[in-house]
């Protein structure tokens, strides 16, 4: 029975659709991982302005974000927001939104905690050769905060990869919704096509994240010292 | 917006009864995932051969897949084999192979903070294994642990919400279900919004305040902070 299931992932355009399918998950990550990455630099050095008002703010932003579980907010911008402000977001438009707004508000604690992890003393010393204010910060500090920062960020990276995967609970088709389907057209030439079908997602989410690990693993041991 | 109160009157109940669901699965979850995280983490810190190489396998196989395809895997996919799963069986053997992977990587760190000359001091200072385990690497263990621990513990929370995909009837399923008879999409939000908030904000509150108390307890040692 077994060789029947697997049959299916080669079949036709299966195997093809499903890959089709896993594009769709690497182009929400792709788009909201880079724009994570600009807005929540802004967003880190916001963080560390010592103003209550933009504290404030910020903290009660990163705050709830972190607290809310991401389907929730994907509920809320795909059913909430297009009631309340009647607008008719797509399943897609809506994770990159909400893709955007959590990376931004994780990225951001990133980027402040390597900011400020680079002790004061260095910028004085800087400052005491010196170095003028673009100088200090593109051979002191940047690199320092780059090796700190660099690592966590590539974490976050897979995290956000593998959180996309919820999108297919608000009717976004991608690389889950494929293999159901695909699951589905052959419930009776091959019914154990499931066990395959999931087995490959799973293992395709797998090869997607599991470098960007090693290699963030490989660079934080390497700057360690 | 108006808020229908009376809707959310009625059908608070129902959120109060699906968040129990959810923190049931939830600490039973956490609590078998830190014990395989434990279990997981001493292997691979005695280096005992083969089985050191099989976890080493899990922890990147569980960290690098989302939960929701785990989820999908265990069961669609595993019933083809013959192995039925239950709905809520799924669910907590979903999140202690999730959550044992990470809080396996939280133990490593720690164990790894010890130094070997401070475990050879102890030895040359003639303590036994367990005095060694006693009075040397756990305190220090356990300061670097607890902060990715705590960590751990809320994403493990927040990742509960996906539990409706194996036909459990969390507060997501109850949300969408509301939604989908009433159309009531603010209210059925707002609950589920504050659901979360009164399941999650003690849980961060706690782990903060405990973060804080070893951070202090960090003071002074440079290889902690």
């Amino acid at each position: 029975m077994q060789d029947l299931g697997i049959r299916v992932l080669f079949e036709g355009e299966n195997g093809i659709r499903l890959l089709l399918g896993l594009l769709v998950t690497i182009k929400l990550s792709v788009i909201t991982i880079i724009a994570s990455c600009i807005l929540g630099t802004i967003m880190g050095m916001l963080m560390t302005l010592r103003h209550p008002a933009v504290h404030f703010i910020t903290r009660i932003y990163l705050e709830f974000i972190r607290i809310m579980p991401q389907l929730v907010l994907l509920f809320i911008a795909y059913f909430g927001l297009t009631r309340a402000a009647g607008i008719n977001l797509s399943g897609f438009t809506a994770a990159v939104i909400v893709f955007i707004l959590w990376g931004t508000a994780e990225m951001g604690d990133l980027v402040r905690s390597a900011l400020i992890s680079i002790p004061r003393n260095q910028y004085e010393s800087g400052a005491a050769l010196g170095f003028s204010k673009i100088q200090l910060y593109r051979f002191i500090i940047l690199p320092q905060a780059l090796r700190r920062l660099i690592p966590p960020a590539m974490n976050l990276a897979t995290r956000m990869i593998m959180t996309t995967s919820l999108v297919v609970l608000i009717g976004v088709v991608e690389m889950l919704k494929v293999g159901q389907q695909i699951i589905e057209a052959n419930r009776y030439t091959a019914p154990t096509a499931a066990l395959w079908i999931y087995g490959a997602i799973f293992f395709l989410y797998f090869f997607s994240c599991w470098p960007l690990t090693l290699a963030a693993n490989c660079l934080e041991k390497r700057w360690k010292e | 917006m108006h808020l229908d109160l009376l809707f959310i009157q009625k059908f608070a109940p129902m959120y109060a009864k699906a968040a129990v669901i959810t923190v049931q699965l939830a600490c039973t979850g956490i609590v078998m995932a830190i014990l395989t995280g434990l279990l997981v983490s001493i292997v691979r810190y005695r280096k005992i051969p083969v089985l050191s190489q099989l976890f080493f396998a899990y922890v990147q196989l569980f960290r690098n897949t989302p939960l929701l395809v785990q989820l999908f895997f265990l069961y669609f996919g595993l019933p083809k084999l013959g192995i039925h799963i239950s709905g809520p069986a799924c669910a907590i053997a979903g999140l202690t192979l999730l959550g044992g992977s990470y809080m396996a990587e939280a133990f490593r760190a720690g164990l790894s903070s010890v130094s070997k000359s401070q475990i050879e001091a102890a030895e040359a200072l003639g303590f036994s294994h367990m005095q060694i385990m006693r009075y040397v690497i756990v305190p220090q263990a356990l300061a670097v642990s607890i902060p990715p621990l705590c960590a751990n513990v809320i994403f493990l929370i927040k990742e509960t919400s996906v539990f409706s995909v194996v036909a459990l009837s969390d507060l997501v399923y109850v949300a969408k279900d509301l939604i989908g008879l009433y159309y009531k999409t603010d209210e059925a939000l707002l609950l589920l919004v504050i659901s979360y908030l009164i399941i999650l904000l003690p849980v961060s509150l706690l782990a903060s305040l405990l973060e804080r108390r070893i951070r202090y307890a960090g003071f002074g040692n440079t290889g902690i902070v």
